[in-house]
């Protein structure tokens, strides 16, 4: 046993100074979502650390103290059935723990789902994340713009992602910004967070989808509201409008590198929300609006 | 030609070249082998067409070693691929492939009839029966289960792999994004092993309730018995579930209809869910009765009876509710919002409290006990330790907010093996050790046994627990590469590393059943363990009929009580024993099932109708066969008592 836990400390050193250089990144939050689940998780460790360090603390003493070679060989284990007491303790200290953790949750789910702590009154800004094998677009519907593979925010502002899919669910991730939140084909899902720092952060498809799923990657860079308003007013000063065509041959299975357009392609192929959603099976509308996905699927 | 094109390897490369020429040389071997030792008849006799719960029981066990070693070589070659930035040993396609034949492999033709073969072996044994209630389907249950792992494994080699990850989203399972015939292989490999798998529920259920040896009341029956029933009644309410699953995913593929399509009304979530509604309950599945066979052993090698009895069988009731309850919590990231997500996060971490209880109950049964340290025990004294970390993660990746972090990560991968391997496969070996001599006579060495065990719980601590590290700083799972500036380099090298201590742990277990085939001594003994419950009670290795006279039971430690306290079981004098006769049809109907599977991935037809109307066949004469088994005489069984020594027990 006492090896063991040799082995244990040794291998959580080994992990610690490997990474000791600098902090995993879901623990190096840059903004009030990623915050809270940072502290969710340190809260979770801890209390998680309390449990197994009893466990293996009792494990380990029941061990040494009742092994066979420790005893004499006419040594007979009693019989014990249980006890209402310990039964009690056992199931009432981890029904406690329970609780506890599942206030936590609770708490800060609603905490994460909302728009950011010390935001709200804030207009937010809406950006269309949308996925395609295997690259990232990003239309600024306000701005009229549209990115591709990298993705722009004003820091000190509630963004609004609406996410969705041009082909398998991925999940949009910014692990310093914020958790995950699948995109689909059908439906439009909303992402809130905010950067309080300026920076350049690491945001990816986390959600298996296929052959180039490893490099399905985005840059996101956080900047000042001026300087960000300065990017969108350069773009419309040299990028060229997307097309139909243009983006339809972008939706081609493939990587691309980082690419920049004025106009957004919500204007000629909206996102699946409202009349648009896969599921409203009501109106005539969205028979139109199946058609045109079903083209998108053929190109 | 045009017809065979479809059979070939859509992504060939020189290692699945190499894997052929394999494939076919063993083949080659086994054949020949069995021919020049004129086995064929001792192999059908024995084993082909036998209805015995043991042979059927050892056969899935010998099966799930084979299919460790496939599952096994996938993971190391994963772990390889990823051990350094920008490898190059695997391409994208090719890993993609890997993984999701490792998960499938391991989880349906590794994990699952190694439990159940256990099972198989030893619940008529524990309660006194002389097989399960319906042995010929048995056969069936084992056949079917064994033309679905071949028809897996062959995907390799005749078409391709299926490549969408062991869940199988749609929409990328679809045509569209996975056109090769690999996840028609999946619908179809599952679904024929899974049928076998509900049979096998509905077979165990009605042994249980009706087979019991008189005096074994429901709370006098051993805890693996215990843990066996919940378990197959959790089987038979989770499969149906799958098998319409994979159904409607055929007909997707195949027929063109649209259930989990993004287009005309179809839904690609809706996949996830059914998936997932039958997913989780197999994860407890497969760790209850992991958690059984730990319970036997702890209370074996403590030498005291087991604490908290009653608090144990209640807690898997609980459990096996509470696992049907929790399946959203493995995508709150689809955005049901937060209520949905609370309600999943409290029902998950729910589920936290009966699994405690068990941990403490173990803890209080080696409490003033008489602990010695065999192979078996050390499992099940690695796995308390190790289960707990990987229980409390999952305690973390039930907090909605947090999983949003974890999801889709190494996180995740550490945590589900951190519970899968020191739960279920360490405790599959455990038992594997444990019950070795009933099945065979002989004990297996110590001494490699505990080397085996070192070499896989370190191993297992440094493969694994580096991951949870590498998920926290951003790896997603399934990435097959990753650029050196992510840092990812040093800690998926460290995994690299356990995942070969482990691959020698497993090679020494295996070396162990050869070294201990030829030089063990036989002379072990009925109760080599000093066991307590009623398979230990006959001899090693347990005679055809299992016991001479049917034992008569006051206790769920029944064979204790008999050497301790006095207790007779067996009280009757030997009577005629009426046995199931062997049949060919199982095995026959296995092979049909096998050429429908194949016909229906690459759609050919005339294979499918023809096959089917064979198995109907079948079937039809099952039904108007006359078989009423065959009865060993009382010589038989006095001559066969005597030459275990022991013509009294």
């Amino acid at each position: 046993m006492k090896l063991k836990m040799l082995i244990l400390s040794l291998v959580f050193t080994i992990a610690v100074v490997l990474t000791g250089c600098e902090p995993v990144l879901v623990l190096d939050p840059q903004g009030p979502q990623a915050e809270t689940t940072a502290n969710v998780i340190w809260l979770s460790i801890a209390t998680m650390a309390i449990i197994v360090i009893v466990v293996m603390t009792l494990l380990a003493i029941v061990l040494f103290k009742y092994r066979a070679s420790k005893q004499s060989d006419d040594y007979e284990p009693p019989h014990i059935e249980g006890n209402h007491i310990v039964e009690g303790i056992i199931i009432g200290i981890p029904v406690l723990i329970v609780i506890f953790l599942s206030i936590v949750s609770v708490t800060s789910t609603y905490k994460v789902e909302a728009p950011p702590e010390g935001y709200e009154d804030q207009e937010p800004l809406v950006i269309y994340a949308s996925s395609s094998n295997w690259k990232w677009h990003f239309s600024y519907p306000e701005e009229d713009i549209e990115t591709v593979n990298y993705v722009f925010i004003p820091t000190n502002r509630p963004i609004e992602f609406k996410l969705y899919s041009f082909g398998p669910i991925t999940s949009f991730w910014i692990p310093q910004l914020a958790g995950q939140k699948y995109a689909m084909a059908d439906m439009v899902t909303t992402l809130h967070l905010a950067a309080d720092n300026p920076g350049e952060y690491m945001g990816r498809n986390a959600n298996f989808s296929g052959e180039g799923f490893a490099e399905n990657i985005f840059n996101v860079t956080a900047l000042p509201q001026d300087e960000f308003d300065q990017w969108v007013e350069d773009i419309h000063a040299t990028a060229n409008p997307i097309t139909e065509d243009t983006f339809n041959e972008l939706l081609e299975p493939g990587h691309l590198g980082q690419l920049t357009f004025t106009g957004t392609h919500l204007d000629f192929s909206p996102a699946p929300e409202g009349e648009h959603a896969g599921h409203d099976h009501g109106s005539s509308e969205s028979e139109k609006e199946q058609e045109d996905h079903s083209e998108h699927g053929e190109h | 030609m045009e017809f065979f094109e479809r059979f070939a390897v859509p992504h060939p490369s020189p290692l699945i070249y190499a894997s052929m020429v394999a494939i076919g040389l063993v083949v080659i071997a086994i054949i020949a082998g069995i021919t020049y030792f004129k086995k064929w008849g001792y192999l059908w006799d024995e084993w082909l067409t036998t209805v015995d719960h043991k042979r059927i029981g050892i056969m899935y066990i010998i099966s799930a070693l084979l299919m460790l070693f496939r599952g096994g070589a996938d993971a190391v070659m994963m772990r390889f691929q990823t051990s350094m930035p920008e490898n190059t040993f695997l391409d994208a396609q090719h890993y993609n492939e890997v993984f999701t034949t490792h998960g499938i492999v391991m989880i349906f033709f590794m994990a699952m009839p190694f439990i159940i073969g256990l099972m198989n072996f030893v619940v008529p044994l524990q309660i006194g029966a002389r097989d399960v209630a319906f042995p010929r389907l048995n056969a069936l249950s084992f056949w079917l289960f064994f033309a679905g792992a071949m028809l897996f494994n062959i995907s390799f080699v005749v078409g391709g792999s299926p490549d969408a990850g062991w869940t199988n989203y749609y929409p990328l399972a679809s045509n569209e994004f996975s056109p090769s015939v690999g996840v028609n292989y999946y619908n179809w490999a599952l679904q024929i092993s899974g049928i076998g798998t509900l049979m096998s529920g509905i077979n165990f259920v009605v042994t249980i309730l009706k087979m019991r040896a008189p005096g074994m009341k429901l709370m006098k029956m051993p805890m693996f018995t215990w843990s066996a029933l919940i378990t197959n009644i959790i089987i038979v309410f989770a499969f149906p579930v799958l098998t319409i699953a994979l159904l409607m995913g055929t007909f997707d593929r195949q027929f063109g209809t649209n259930f989990f399509t993004s287009v005309n009304g179809g839904m690609d979530m809706m996949w996830a869910n059914l998936f997932w509604i039958w997913g989780h309950p197999e994860v407890y599945i497969l760790i209850l009765p992991a958690f059984g066979i730990y319970s036997e052993i702890i209370s074996t090698f403590s030498q005291r009876n087991l604490y908290g009895y009653t608090s144990m069988v209640g807690s898997m009731v609980i459990i096996s509710l509470l696992s049907f309850l929790v399946w959203v919590h493995h995508f709150f990231t689809m955005g049901h919002g937060a209520l949905t997500n609370s309600i999943f996060s409290i029902t998950t971490m729910a589920i936290a409290v009966p699994t405690g209880i068990k941990i403490f109950n173990w803890l209080l049964t080696m409490w003033r006990g008489k602990i010695t340290f065999t192979v078996p025990m050390l499992y099940s004294v690695a796995f308390i330790p190790l289960f707990t970390i990987g229980g409390v993660t999952g305690v973390m990746l039930a907090m909605a907010s947090a999983d949003y972090q974890y999801h889709n990560t190494m996180f995740l991968v550490a945590h589900f093996h951190n519970v899968i391997i020191p739960g279920v496969v360490f405790a599959v070996l455990a038992g594997f050790t444990y019950w070795w001599p009933k099945m065979f006579g002989f004990l297996l060495n110590e001494r490699i046994g505990k080397w085996a065990f070192w070499n896989l719980a370190i191993g297992f601590c440094f493969a694994f627990f580096p991951m949870y590290i590498t998920g926290l700083d951003g790896q997603a799972r399934r990435m097959y590469t990753y650029s050196e500036a992510t840092g990812f380099g040093p800690l998926n090298m460290l995994s690299f590393f356990g995942a070969g201590l482990m691959a020698i742990g497993f090679v020494l277990i295996v070396y162990n059943v050869y070294y201990s085939f030829r030089y063990a001594p036989r002379n072990v003994g009925d109760d080599p363990w000093n066991a307590r419950s009623l398979e230990w009670a006959t001899h090693n290795p347990v005679p055809e009929y299992n016991f001479a006279v049917t034992p008569e039971v006051k206790s769920s430690q029944a064979f204790w009580d008999q050497k301790k306290h006095g207790h007779s079981l067996f009280n009757k004098e030997y009577e005629e024993i009426h046995m199931p006769n062997k049949s060919g049809v199982p095995f026959i109907m296995g092979g049909l099932f096998f050429v429908f599977g194949f016909s229906f991935v690459f759609s050919i037809w005339i294979g499918v109708i023809l096959s089917l109307l064979a198995i109907f066949a079948c079937m039809t004469y099952r039904s108007f066969e006359q078989d009423h088994g065959y009865h060993i005489p009382v010589k038989e069984i006095k001559e066969t008592e005597e030459k275990f020594g022991g013509a009294d027990k």
